[in-house]
Formats: structure tokens, C-alpha cells, sequence
């Protein structure tokens, strides 16, 4: 559908000036089932939708512990997340192996930025086609990152990417100024609320989704489905409580900035 | 190798005691460090838990004497190589918090003792902790690497004086015997713990580098039982841990070193 | 602030306390020269770590740890930085005091020497420090200390800076000298009590 002379290879620039094939692997990333984030002053919540490829298989692992003090949810190509995280960790391990102590997130985010942005300037490579949720607490407090495959990464207070987030990003922009204060439950059931507006309709259980938190006297860990299936029963999710459906449900999967056809976006 | 000067290496000396029993093991090392004839201090803890990197409990901790660099780059290593085959081995996934068992630990820690076979780490190691029946174990080495299960040992520079004592007081089955027994001590938790508070201070009596003065006489060690993913000294001795196992700091980590206060 | 060539006092105005970023002080004795050699590295790193320009900066602990593994790695290569360092600092409210020595030993605690201090000086800490220990008496504690190095010491000369840190910086003091008094009887006839022995 994009097929034009100028997306042959990730070097070469239209004369709009664009890099067509690392939007293209922007769009792997909404291609991906939804991850969302958000941040109080002392916790951040991960929640991922897990969609299995098939009946009979498992879904893939779409969060990933990277030190007591960081984690990751991705959304896109998810053997392309994992060998970032595998990087993230060893970033995290070299850290401390040198100082004893955790990695700052702003550093950890800048070198995996780096690392997506070479891909965008060399002919024989291909850009990374995930985005990554990166969630920290370090001594300059909690963090809440999105990196996409153009080497851009972004600070947010909450921000959802992959298929369908458009509806949690609605959600979550009518929300977000109460997040700073937020207990960690009240962040779990925001994050819940959230992931439920990416289903689409579909019931919200423990089971289509993962949940991670990590903040201050809590270490990042995935919560157990047991416990978020007592959040969900307790929230009564399913039905009338869940706020009514976002504006946006026939404008998700498509960007939302008001973009001029052909120009370049200044966003990514 | 004929160019190595006796300058790389120094014994800062220290001792370490392990006692398997059947359902628990007690691992233990004095606090001082010291070079010659002077104290370096009277406050540095050889016993390392392998994982306080990532997680917040261990099958096994490792106790070192010897050379205090060696020993710190020994720790730092297993302890980094443990977090990649973390990372790498699906079965230690991180969700469910599984660590490498104690007899992993042991042959890790063998592997990386040998890999600098020709020239050595100066360290004399012990590793405790439940292997995969939760029974106790205990691993002694040599600073190459030959290393052996047994029921007990100890190390270090009250090693020597130590051992005899605890050949004696164990009752621990005879290695020699055939069929082969478990080689843990019939002993309970509590009697472990106090022989092994009383070769402590046995041991001090004839050795300047195992501690001396009463008052900085801290006494560590760690016990697990089978269904705890902690120490069982968390309930146990909860009175006298200084530090709550539990206690997570972001910046630092868990501390887990389960300080005993021993007068 | 002696360096010495052998028994020779061969640079008399060596300042061997130094800054280290915001939250750290460096003390060194040894090869001098290998002290600059390190004081080079830690202006890389210092460097390094204000040129992210986040907030984020390395504290007294990360520069030991890092002092630490530059100090064991060369003695791994057979080619030791002869120092022994002392490390201090406050960040976040958090004090911080260790040593390295030049294989790469190392260890915290509430007071630490090097060289002839470790056998000199730190009896009389071990004596007289406390926790809530005053700034004032914490300097004189050391120039007790340094007077005894002094006077036992030949390769120490009367010529000594102190240096201070805390939460709001770092202030190292200017060159100056302690009073000494040489009329001990001990110090006048020096081989009483041992006679016959040479």
C-alpha cells in the first residue's frame, strides 16, 4: 500500500523528507497487541493484552523483568523486544557490576534510543519493529519511557501503544491528571480500565491480560493472575462501572496528529 | 607465570563455617578483615548472596576467606553469570521466581574457580544452602575448584583448628561407610547453631584473623527450610535479625544480610 | 603533602586531596604519578557522567566501586597502580567512607588510613571516634593523628590540608602546619633503654 521508489531501503530519503521504511516499522508497532503504562509519583503499572496466535497455542511473554528496579512491556515484533531486553539487562548487570548501584532510567532509555537509531542510518540493517514501554524507579523518582524503532523516546505520565490503544489513550488522556497521586491500586484498576478499552468489547479477564508494577519498597514484578482477577471481580470491569467508550473507537489504529499527507512527521 | 610476584596476592584472612542438616543448613563467617598484623575492619561481611542483584531470596549463599579482591570479583562474577542464565534459561523464568538450585550454584562456582586455573582466585569457599529434596547441603572447595558435597566444613584461617572439632562434634556418619549415608548432621537446628557459635569462639582464642573482641563479634549465618522461600531464621530467630529480609530499598536493592548479634 | 624519591623529600607542595564530582573526595598515598594517572580517569568519568545533563551523578559509592574494579583490573594485568585510596563523600543524605588499596582490596567503614596510618593513626581512631562526632572534633582527632605520623614518619613532612564534605560541598583547606614539640624526653636520647643493642 505504501510502495513508492523512496522505501527500498531505511538510507534513503523521500523529498518530502520522510524515511519510509522506519515508519514503516512504526507501523509494526501498532500492529502488535496493545501495552500501556502509567505513573503515579512512586509506582509505575505495565499492563499488557495478550492475544495467542492461535487456539492452540500460548500467547507470547510481552513483559520483561530487566533489574529489581525496571521492566519492560512491548508491543510489535516481540522476538525484536526481547533481544532488546536482553540488552537492557545487560546494560542494567555491567552498571552494577562497575558501581553497585541500579542503573538511572534516562541513561538506560538514551542508550536503547541509540541503538534504534543506528538502525535508521545504515543500509544493511533494519530498524527494531517494536516499541517499548520502559518503566523505572531510580533516585530522580518514577519513570515512565516509550521508545519506537526511529531511535525517538519520549517521557510519559501514562501512554498506550499497539492494535486498538487509541481507545486506551482516550481513556487515559481524560484521567491522567489525577495519576500523580494515585495509590498503587488505584493505578492497577486505571491500568485495567485501560486495557479493557483496547478489547473492544471483548470481557476483561485475567487471563487476556498481564500486569506489572514496580515502585518504591517494591521491586518490578509481574502481578499474579489470581490477584488481578480479584482486582477485575472487585472493579465489576466487565459491566456498567467501566466508563463509558471513548470518542475514538472508529478512529483507532490511525494516527491521530493532523498530518498533511506526505509531509514529515515531527512526532516519531 | 615465573614473572608473578608474591605482591598479587594477600590473605586477609577470616574463617567460614557450613553444617548441613537434614531439613535446614547453617552457613557462618567472621566479620574481620586483616592484613599482617593490622585489622583492616572489624565489619565486612564474607558471606554473599549470589542473587541480591535481581532477587529477593536464594537457595544458597556463598562464604569466602582468602584474598578480599579476589573474593569481591568471585562474587561479582557468579553473581553477574547467574543473572544471564537467569535471563537466557527459560526454565528460571522471572515470574516464578525460581534461582538456580544450590547443586547448579555448586558446579558454577567449580567452573569458575577452574576457568582461572593458572591464576587463581585466593579464595577458599564454601557454598550452602537446600539443594532440590530441601535437604541441607554443603559444598567446600579449593581455590582452583576440586570441590565435594559434604555434611560440613569449614574454611579459612580457623579452618584447621575448627575442623577437628566439628569431625568430633557432629556425629555426623562416616563417610567410609558403605552403603553411603547422608552425610548431614543428626544435630538440631539450635545445637548446630551453637556449636557453631562455640567454634567461633574457640577458634579466636588461637587465631588473630578470626575476631577477637567481643563486642564486634558479629556472627552471621542462614537457614532455610524447605517450604519458605526465606531464611527460616526469619521466623525462627526473628528477634535477633538486624536486617528484615523483606526490606527493599530501589537505589540499593535487597539487603540480605542476616546479621547475628553474638556477645 | 610530601612526595618522596626514596629517603629523599623530593616534591614538598603535592596536594593529595581531591574532589571528585559533587559528592566525592579522593585521598591517595603512593606512586604519584599513578595518582594523577587516576585522577585522569576519574575526570573521564566525572565528565562523562555530567555530559548525560539529567540529574542523575555519581555518588562517593559508585566512585569507590569504580575505583575498586580500576585498581583489581590493573593488578590483574600485572601492572598495579601503586596507591592506596580514600574515598569520602555525603549524598542524598547518605555518608559514605571507603578504601582500596593497590590489589584492589577494599572495605568500608567509620575511619580508614592509609600507609603507616593504618598502624599509626587508626588505634587512636578506634579509641576516640563516635558517631555523633562534631566537625570540630573530628579535625582535631585527625591532627592528632597526623602530628603522631608526623613525628614517626620521616618521609612526612609539616605540611597538611584537610578537606571537608558534606551535603552542601566540598571545601579542601589551604596548606598549613601543626605545632610541634620536640622536647619529649623519648625524643632526646633515643637508644636509652636500649643499650648494648648497637
Amino acid at each position: 500500500m505504501f510502495r513508492n521508489q523512496y522505501d527500498t531501503d531505511v538510507t534513503t530519503w523521500s523529498p518530502a523528507g520522510r524515511l519510509f521504511q522506519v515508519e514503516y516499522a512504526m507501523e509494526a508497532v501498532k500492529q502488535g497487541s496493545a501495552a500501556i503504562g502509567l505513573r503515579s509519583a512512586t509506582h509505575i503499572v505495565l499492563a499488557t493484552v495478550n492475544k495467542a496466535t492461535s487456539e492452540l497455542s500460548s500467547h507470547q511473554k510481552k513483559i520483561f523483568k530487566v533489574d529489581d528496579h525496571i521492566g519492560v512491556a512491548i508491543a510489535g515484533l516481540t522476538a525484536d523486544g526481547r533481544v532488546l531486553s536482553r540488552y537492557l539487562r545487560n546494560e542494567c548487570i555491567n552498571h552494577s557490576f562497575v558501581y553497585e548501584s541500579p542503573l538511572p532510567i534516562s541513561r538506560l532509555v538514551i542508550q536503547l534510543a541509540d541503538k534504534a537509531q543506528v538502525c535508521t542510518q545504515r543500509s544493511w540493517k533494519r530498524p527494531y519493529g517494536v516499541g517499548l514501554l520502559v518503566a523505572g524507579l531510580d533516585e530522580t523518582g518514577a519513570h515512565l519511557y516509550y521508545n519506537c524503532p526511529s531511535g525517538s523516546y519520549f517521557e510519559f505520565q501514562s501512554i498506550a501503544i499497539g492494535s486498538r490503544s487509541q481507545a486506551a489513550k482516550t481513556y487515559l488522556e481524560r484521567r491522567f491528571e489525577g495519576f500523580e497521586k494515585y495509590s498503587r491500586e488505584e493505578l492497577i484498576k486505571d491500568g485495567l480500565f485501560a486495557i479493557k478499552e483496547t478489547l473492544q468489547g471483548e470481557k476483561l479477564t485475567s487471563a487476556i491480560c498481564t500486569v506489572a508494577i514496580v515502585g518504591v519498597g517494591e521491586p518490578f514484578h509481574v502481578i499474579d493472575q489470581q490477584t488481578i482477577e480479584r482486582v477485575i471481580e472487585s472493579l465489576d470491569i466487565g459491566d456498567e462501572d467501566a466508563p463509558p467508550p471513548a470518542v475514538a473507537e472508529s478512529a483507532a489504529d490511525e494516527p491521530t496528529a493532523s498530518q498533511e499527507p506526505g509531509t514529515a512527521p515531527m512526532d516519531i | 607465570m615465573a614473572l608473578r610476584g608474591d605482591w598479587v596476592y594477600e590473605n586477609n584472612g577470616g574463617t567460614c563455617v557450613a553444617i548441613a542438616g537434614s531439613d535446614y543448613c547453617v552457613v557462618a563467617a567472621d566479620t574481620r578483615l586483616s592484613v599482617g598484623y593490622s585489622i583492616h575492619t572489624r565489619d565486612y561481611s564474607k558471606i554473599c548472596n549470589l542473587c541480591d542483584l535481581l532477587f529477593p531470596a536464594d537457595k544458597c549463599v556463598l562464604a569466602s576467606s582468602g584474598f578480599q579482591g579476589d573474593m569481591k570479583a568471585l562474587q561479582k562474577n557468579l553473581a553477574a553469570k547467574h543473572l544471564v542464565s537467569v535471563h537466557l534459561l527459560h526454565i528460571y523464568q522471572h515470574q516464578h521466581n525460581k534461582q538456580m538450585s544450590c547443586p547448579a550454584m555448586a558446579r558454577l562456582l567449580s567452573n569458575t574457580l577452574y576457568y582461572k586455573r593458572f591464576f587463581p582466585y585466593y579464595t577458599f569457599n564454601i557454598l550452602g544452602g537446600l539443594d532440590n529434596e530441601g535437604k541441607g547441603c554443603v559444598y567446600t572447595y579449593d581455590a582452583v575448584g576440586s570441590y565435594e558435597r559434604v555434611g560440613y566444613s569449614c574454611q579459612g584461617t580457623g579452618g584447621a583448628l575448627i575442623m577437628p572439632v566439628l569431625d568430633n562434634q557432629l556425629k555426623s556418619p562416616s563417610p567410609l561407610l558403605l552403603p553411603a549415608r547422608d552425610a548431614v548432621t543428626p544435630l538440631s537446628e539450635s545445637e548446630a547453631v551453637d556449636l557453631v557459635k562455640d567454634v567461633f569462639a574457640s577458634a579466636t582464642e588461637r587465631d588473630i584473623y578470626t575476631v577477637r573482641f567481643p563486642i564486634f563479634f558479629f556472627f552471621q549465618f542462614l537457614a532455610f527450610c524447605e517450604s519458605d522461600i526465606f531464611p527460616t531464621q526469619q521466623h525462627a530467630y526473628s528477634s535477633r535479625v538486624l536486617n528484615d529480609p523483606n526490606e527493599y530499598d530501589p537505589l540499593i536493592g535487597f539487603r540480605l544480610s542476616y546479621r547475628i548479634m553474638h556477645k | 603533602m610530601a612526595g618522596s624519591y626514596g629517603s629523599t623529600l623530593r616534591y614538598k607542595n603535592v596536594e593529595r586531596i581531591k574532589s571528585i564530582g559533587k559528592h566525592t573526595l579522593l585521598g591517595a598515598s603512593g606512586e604519584v604519578s599513578d595518582f594523577q594517572e587516576i585522577l585522569r580517569y576519574l575526570d573521564e568519568l566525572i565528565i562523562y557522567d555530567d555530559m548525560w545533563d539529567d540529574g542523575n551523578s555519581l555518588g562517593p559509592k559508585e566512585v569507590h566501586n569504580y575505583l575498586t574494579r580500576v585498581m583489581y583490573n590493573r593488578r590483574n594485568k600485572f601492572d598495579p597502580l601503586f596507591n592506596s585510596l580514600v574515598v569520602g563523600g555525603v549524598k542524598n543524605g547518605q555518608k559514605y567512607l571507603g578504601m582500596v588499596g593497590m590489589i584492589g582490596t577494599h572495605y568500608e567503614d567509620n575511619h580508614v588510613a592509609t600507609g603507616f596510618g593504618n598502624h599509626l593513626a587508626r588505634p587512636l581512631m578506634r579509641a576516640e571516634w563516635h558517631e555523633d562526632m562534631s566537625f570540630e572534633e573530628a579535625v582535631k582527632l585527625l591532627e592528632k593523628c597526623l602530628l603522631v605520623l608526623l613525628y614517626r614518619d620521616r618521609s612526612a613532612i609539616n605540611k597538611f590540608q584537610i578537606a571537608k564534605i558534606t551535603e552542601v560541598g566540598v571545601t579542601i583547606s589551604e596548606p598549613y602546619a601543626l605545632k610541634t614539640f620536640w622536647g619529649f624526653l623519648a625524643f632526646q636520647n633515643p637508644t636509652k633503654g636500649a643499650e648494648g643493642s648497637w
